[in-house]
C-alpha cells in the first residue's frame, strides 16, 4: 500500500467517524424539531443531555477531513470546492447555525429555549447539513464532477442538483435521524416511555431509510450507472453484508434490544461509506481524479502520517476517556461536592 | 464587484468574526485553570465560583468560535480553490496538526463543562490543563500557515512549474513563523485579559463592589499586564523582520515612498500616492531607520522602487499599523499605572477614570489585534502567497459569491447579538445568585 493510499485509507475513517458519530448529533436535531406527544420536552431533553458532552468533539473530525484533505491531495480538495461550491455553502451554514444554536440553547436555556427562534433554528439546521453533504456525496460517487488534468470541466451544478442525489441527500439525513434514535434508546433504557419512543423514531427512521435506499438503487441504474458498477463490482462484498444487516438492524430495534440494535445501525453506516469506498477505489472523485494522481509529494505524506502518529497517540486516549465518562454502562457516580 | 474582492471581503469578514472567539480560545482557559487551581490549594470557594462562571461562558465562545473556526477551514478551498491545489501540500501540515490541537481542545471542554459533578475536584481541574495548552497550540499551528504565506518556504518548483520537491516541516518552520507565531500568541493573551477586565470594570463602575469583581479585575489585568509587554517585543522583533523579508509590506506600513538612508519614521498622516508621501504625519528624522537596523543611516526601499502591480495599498496599511502600535502603547500604559498605583496602595485602584479607561480598553484591544491583522494581510497584497501566487489567481470562479457573502454576515451578526445577550444574561443570573447566598465580602468604595 502506497502512503498515499494509506492516507486515502486514513481520511476515510475519518468520514465513517464523522458520520456515525456527528451523524448522530444532527439526527438528534431531527427529533428536537420532532419532539412530539406528552413527553416532548423530557425527548428534547434527551437529546441535549446525550450530545451536550460529545458533540463538539465528534464534529472535529470533519474539519480532521478536510485538513486531510487539503493537505494530501490538494487537487481533489481545489476540484470539490469549485464543483461543490453551493452545496457545501448550505452544509457550512447548516454546521455554524446548529453548533451556535445548541450552544446557546445549552448554556443560556432561560433565555434561549427550545420553541425560540434559536431553539427551532437548532432543529431545522441540523437537518440542511446532513442533506447537502448527502446531495454533494451523490454528485461524487455518481462521477459527475469531470475535472481532466485537474481542471473543473463540469460546472457548478453537476451532480447534486439530480433527482438522485436528492434521494440520496435525503437518505443521508434519514440515517442520521435512525443513528441518532438507536443511540437515544441506549441511553434511555432505564427510561421505559422514553425508550419507547425513541423505539417507535428509530423504526419510523429504519422503514424511511430502507425505502430511500432502494430508490437511489432504482435511480442509480438509469442516472447515476457508476455508483452501482461501484457497489456492484468490486465494492459488492460490502454492499452484500450491508443488504443482510439493515434487516437485521431492524429487527434489533422491533425487538426493542438497543445495544445491538446501536452496533448494527452504525454499522450499516460504516458498510455503506466503505462499499462506496472499495467500490470506487482507486478514484478520489471518478471518473478523473485518482488517488495517486492527485496526491501531495512524498514528503508531505509522510510527515503527514508522522503528525497523524503522533496525534492519535493523543487523541485516542484522549477520546476513550469522554466517551468513558459520559456514555459508559455505568456512568461514574456524581461526586458529593 | 468582482469574484477576488467578493472572496476576500467573505474571507476577511470570516476571518475577523473568528479571531475574537478563538484569542478567547486560547486565554480564558487559563484563567479558568488558573482560578480553579487557586480554589483547590486555598479551599476558596469564591476563586472556584469564578471558574465556574468563566466556563458558563466559555461555553458559548468556545462553541461560536468552533463553527466559525469550520467555515474558515471550508472556505479556504471555497473561496481559494486554485490556492490550495497549489498550496495545500505544502503548508497543510501545520493545519494537521491544529486539527488535533482542536481536538484535544473539544474533548477535554465537553470533560470540563459537564464534568463536574462526575470528576472529582482535582480531575476536573487537571481536565483545564489540555484546554489552554491545546488553545495555545492552536494558535501557534495556525499561524504557521499564515507565516507560510508571508514567507513561502519549503518547496521547490519543476521546470513545468508543477511542485517537484516538498519539506513540510521547513514550510511550517519558515522564516515569519519565528516572529509572527509568538506575537499572536501573546496577542491573544492581551485581549482576553483586557476583556475580562473590562467586564469586571464595568461592574466596579456600577457600583459591584464585591470579591468576584476585585478578582476578576485583577486576573485579567495581571494577564494583560505581561502579556502586553511581551507583545511589544515580540511585534518589535516582527517588524524589524518584516524590514527584511517584506520590503514592500514595510514601506507601506510606514509610508516610505522613496528608497532613501536615513528614513524618518511617520507617526499618523495619509500615505498619498500621488504625491508619493505622507500628509500630516508627525515625522521624527532618521527615527525609522534606526529602528529597522538599529543604525540612523541604514537603507529603508521605498514603495516607488516595486512595480505598481505589486504594491500593497499604503493607506490601510500604515493606518492599521500605526492603530496597532498606538492602542498598543495606551493598553500597555494603562496597564502599567494599574499596577504602579495597585502596588503603591496595596490595594486595587477604584478611581472612576481608570475604571472607564478599562472599559474602553477591552474592545480597544480587540481594535488593536484587527489591525494587526489588517497590516499582515493588506500588507501582503497583491500576493495570496507572497512573490509566489496573487490573490487575483487564486480565487474561485463560482456564482453567487455576492449572495454567501450577504448570508455571512447576517449570521455573523445573528451570532454576535445573541452571544452578547446571552453573556449579559448570564452574568445577571450570577448576581442574583450572588445576592442569594448573601454575607458578601464588605463592599468597598469607588472614589
Amino acid at each position: 500500500m502506497s502512503s498515499a493510499e494509506l492516507v486515502a485509507g486514513i481520511l476515510w475513517l475519518a468520514l465513517t467517524a464523522y458520520a456515525v458519530l456527528a451523524g448522530a448529533d444532527f439526527g438528534g436535531g431531527v427529533w428536537d424539531l420532532f419532539a412530539s406527544g406528552p413527553r416532548a420536552n423530557q425527548q428534547r431533553g434527551a437529546v441535549a443531555e446525550a450530545m451536550g458532552p460529545v458533540w463538539e468533539a465528534n464534529h472535529v473530525w470533519l474539519i480532521f477531513m478536510i485538513t486531510g484533505l487539503f493537505t494530501a491531495f490538494p487537487v481533489t480538495f481545489g476540484v470539490l470546492g469549485l464543483a461543490l461550491y453551493l452545496p457545501f455553502t448550505m452544509a457550512m451554514v447548516g454546521i455554524v447555525l446548529r453548533g451556535a444554536s445548541f450552544a446557546f440553547r445549552a448554556h443560556g436555556s432561560d433565555a434561549v429555549g427550545p420553541l425560540s427562534p434559536w431553539g427551532v433554528v437548532f432543529g431545522v439546521a441540523s437537518i440542511v447539513t446532513p442533506f447537502f453533504l448527502g446531495a454533494a456525496a451523490a454528485a461524487v460517487a455518481s462521477g459527475s464532477i469531470h475535472a481532466p488534468g485537474g481542471q473543473l470541466a463540469s460546472g457548478f451544478l453537476a451532480g447534486w442538483t439530480t433527482p438522485l442525489a436528492v434521494v440520496t441527500g435525503l437518505f443521508a439525513l434519514s440515517m442520521c435521524a435512525y443513528l441518532a434514535a438507536t443511540y437515544l434508546m441506549v441511553e434511555n433504557e432505564d427510561r421505559p416511555a422514553l425508550l419507547a419512543d425513541f423505539r417507535r423514531r428509530a423504526i419510523a427512521a429504519a422503514l424511511t431509510s430502507g425505502v430511500l435506499a432502494m430508490l437511489s438503487l432504482a435511480i442509480s441504474f438509469s442516472e447515476g450507472p457508476r455508483l452501482l458498477q461501484s457497489l456492484t463490482g468490486r465494492g459488492l462484498p460490502l454492499f452484500a453484508l450491508a443488504l443482510l444487516n439493515g434487516p437485521l438492524a431492524l429487527w434489533a430495534v422491533w425487538r426493542s434490544r438497543p445495544r445491538i440494535a446501536r452496533v448494527a445501525v452504525a454499522g450499516q453506516v460504516v458498510l455503506v461509506l466503505w462499499a462506496w469506498a472499495v467500490g470506487q477505489w482507486p478514484y478520489l472523485v471518478p471518473p478523473d481524479l485518482t488517488i495517486s494522481a492527485t496526491a501531495a509529494p512524498p514528503g508531505t505524506l509522510s510527515a503527514m502520517l508522522i503528525v497523524i502518529t503522533i496525534g492519535g497517540l493523543i487523541l485516542i486516549p484522549s477520546l476513550w476517556l469522554l466517551f468513558r465518562v459520559f456514555k459508559a454502562r455505568n456512568p461514574q457516580p456524581a461526586v458529593e461536592r | 464587484m468582482d469574484n477576488t474582492t467578493l472572496a476576500r471581503a467573505t474571507m476577511g469578514t470570516s476571518l475577523g468574526f473568528h479571531i475574537v472567539f478563538a484569542v478567547l480560545g486560547v486565554g480564558l482557559p487559563l484563567l479558568m485553570s488558573t482560578a480553579e487551581g487557586l480554589a483547590l490549594w486555598r479551599h476558596d470557594e469564591a476563586w472556584m465560583a469564578l471558574a465556574r462562571r468563566w466556563s458558563r461562558a466559555f461555553g458559548i465562545l468556545f462553541a461560536v468560535g468552533a463553527v466559525s473556526g469550520t467555515v474558515l477551514s471550508f472556505e479556504l478551498g471555497l473561496l481559494w480553490p486554485r490556492f490550495m491545489a497549489f498550496s495545500g501540500a505544502i503548508f497543510g501540515l501545520p493545519f494537521s496538526a491544529e486539527g488535533f490541537a482542536f481536538f484535544i481542545e473539544a474533548i477535554f471542554l465537553g470533560l470540563y463543562l459537564y464534568g463536574w459533578d462526575r470528576l472529582s475536584p482535582v480531575k476536573h481541574w487537571l481536565t483545564s490543563i489540555p484546554i489552554a495548552l491545546s488553545g495555545a497550540a492552536s494558535s501557534v499551528f495556525v499561524v504557521m500557515a499564515n507565516a507560510w504565506m508571508n514567507t513561502p518556504a519549503g518547496f521547490r518548483l519543476g521546470p513545468d512549474g508543477q511542485l517537484a520537491q516538498v519539506d513540510p516541516v521547513a514550510a511550517a518552520l519558515n522564516p515569519s513563523t519565528a516572529t509572527e507565531d509568538p506575537h499572536m500568541l501573546v496577542s491573544a493573551y492581551v485581549v482576553t485579559g483586557f476583556l475580562v477586565a473590562a467586564v469586571y470594570a464595568a461592574g466596579l463602575l456600577r457600583g459591584r463592589n464585591d470579591i468576584f469583581h476585585r478578582r476578576g479585575l485583577a486576573s485579567g489585568m495581571a494577564m494583560a499586564a505581561i502579556a502586553i509587554v511581551l507583545a511589544g517585543i515580540t511585534g518589535d522583533s516582527s517588524a524589524r523582520f518584516i524590514y527584511g523579508a517584506q520590503p514592500a509590506k514595510f514601506a507601506a506600513l510606514e509610508g516610505i515612498y522613496q528608497t532613501q538612508r536615513g528614513a524618518p519614521l511617520h507617526i499618523g498622516g495619509i500615505p498619498v500616492d500621488a504625491q508619493h508621501r505622507v500628509l500630516f504625519a508627525i515625522e521624527i528624522p532618521k527615527a525609522l531607520s534606526f529602528l529597522a537596523a538599529f543604525d540612523p543611516n541604514a537603507e529603508v526601499r521605498g514603495l516607488d522602487s516595486f512595480p505598481a502591480a505589486d504594491r500593497p495599498n499604503p493607506v490601510l496599511v500604515h493606518l492599521s499599523f500605526d492603530g496597532m502600535v498606538g492602542l498598543g502603547l495606551l493598553l500597555g500604559l494603562l496597564a502599567a499605572a494599574f499596577w504602579l498605583i495597585a502596588i503603591r496602595r496595596r490595594s486595587l485602584p477604584m478611581r472612576r477614570a481608570l475604571l472607564l479607561g478599562l472599559v474602553a480598553a477591552g474592545p480597544a484591544s480587540v481594535a488593536a489585534m484587527e489591525s494587526g491583522w489588517f497590516v499582515t494581510e493588506f500588507g501582503r497584497q497583491p500576493w495570496i502567497v507572497y512573490g509566489i501566487m496573487r490573490t487575483s489567481e487564486a480565487a474561485t470562479t463560482a456564482p453567487a459569491l455576492g449572495l454567501t457573502f450577504a448570508i455571512f454576515i447576517a449570521i455573523y451578526a445573528g451570532l454576535a447579538i445573541t452571544t452578547g445577550r446571552l453573556l449579559l444574561m448570564l452574568a445577571a443570573r450570577n448576581r442574583g445568585a450572588a445576592a442569594g447566598q448573601g454575607n458578601l465580602p464588605e463592599a468597598g468604595r469607588i472614589s
